[in-house]
């Protein structure tokens, strides 16, 4: 379909890559609806969360440390904690998309994994600003609705636990953490993190021990870091 | 209200990094150990939460029809199934085991 051959890759081409993204992760936002909802958030809670938090894992983390109980600040640390990946995104993106001042503090709400992947994907400023743009409307817009639809439905349905949406957390998780473990450091922090939260559970308040469980990042990463430098003495000097 | 002060600070926070993200000169945060946690950060945090949201309460430890759900999407996620797909077979297994 491609008519000018100089001009890549084309705005169509853009265009659908967006769109597949944006659609295919949009509709997830009925997990989180359904999911809000069966943790005991009102309507009204559970579209604010989708409305002006807009970064999926960190809403699943918030109402999953409500639902268990967690006070309002260390459920919101984790959730806090999940979304800091979204600064690196900016950081990234900054350059590439050259936001204009005055549009950065509406385009910085739309900086997270789904449209960061399609923008960085592509090879300059015009194409980067188009794939970013679709896939943060079209992302947004449904994301949006579809939390509504799914919280609405799950209302209807009565006791969520009964249906087994109280596994769409958990599977939602595990589904955004596979794709992370493609190292052996990866998985060292997946393996002590699970082991951490499982040991702090029964002894620590709803909350601490998932806060607890972040810790496997910098004990590993330091851990890590001896053991290369004794095997590889010299390299990081 | 417990709840809405959870769902202010949280959006506020997560509004915050996205756009200090966006505002910062490049290389600020570009120290390799600063991205190198901020990659591994989110995993350890979704490992536990995985963890934690199926095998507790929110209070104790418990194997029940949730860990068979789970478990199921781990299988699905090995077949490369699409995410909705994931998140389908471990409430449809979930339920199911519970029927029993």
């Amino acid at each position: 379909m491609r008519t000018d051959p100089a001009a890549p890759p084309a705005d169509s081409a853009v265009v659908r890559d967006a769109l597949g993204v944006g659609v295919a992760v949009g509709l997830s936002g009925f997990a989180f609806g359904v999911t809000s909802a069966g943790a005991g958030l009102g309507l009204l809670q559970t579209c604010a969360l989708s409305l002006l938090v807009f970064t999926g894992a960190s809403q699943f983390a918030l109402v999953g440390a409500l639902a268990a109980g967690g006070n309002p600040f260390t459920a919101a640390a984790g959730a806090f904690f999940l979304g800091v990946r979204n600064a690196f995104y900016g950081l990234r993106l900054s350059g590439l998309l050259g936001v204009p001042r005055a549009v950065r503090p509406l385009a910085a709400h739309w900086v997270i994994d789904e449209t960061s992947a399609v923008a960085l994907a592509q090879p300059d400023r015009r194409t980067a600003r188009l794939g970013f743009t679709i896939t943060g409307l079209t992302l947004y817009v449904l994301w949006n609705l579809t939390t509504l639809i799914g919280a609405l439905g799950a209302s209807a349905l009565g006791d969520t636990d009964a249906w087994g949406l109280d596994a769409a957390g958990p599977a939602v998780f595990l589904a955004l953490l596979a794709p992370m473990l493609s190292g052996t450091v990866e998985r060292a922090v997946a393996g002590l993190g699970v082991l951490l939260v499982l040991l702090c559970q029964p002894v620590l308040p709803a909350g601490v021990p998932v806060l607890v469980a972040a810790l496997a990042a910098p004990a590993v990463l330091t851990v890590h870091g001896r053991m290369t430098r004794g095997t590889e003495p010299g390299e990081r000097r | 209200m417990t709840i809405w002060i959870a769902i202010g600070v949280t959006a506020a926070g997560c509004y915050l990094v996205k756009l200090l993200g966006l505002s910062v000169p490049a290389g600020v945060l570009e120290r390799p150990l600063v991205r190198r946690l901020a990659a591994l950060l989110p995993v350890a945090l979704l490992a536990a939460l995985t963890a934690q949201q199926t095998f507790s309460d929110g209070r104790h430890l418990l194997l029940d029809a949730r860990a068979a759900g789970v478990g199921a999407a781990a299988l699905a996620l090995v077949l490369r199934a699409p995410f909705l797909v994931v998140v389908a077979v471990a409430v449809v297994v979930t339920a199911g085991v519970r029927a029993l």
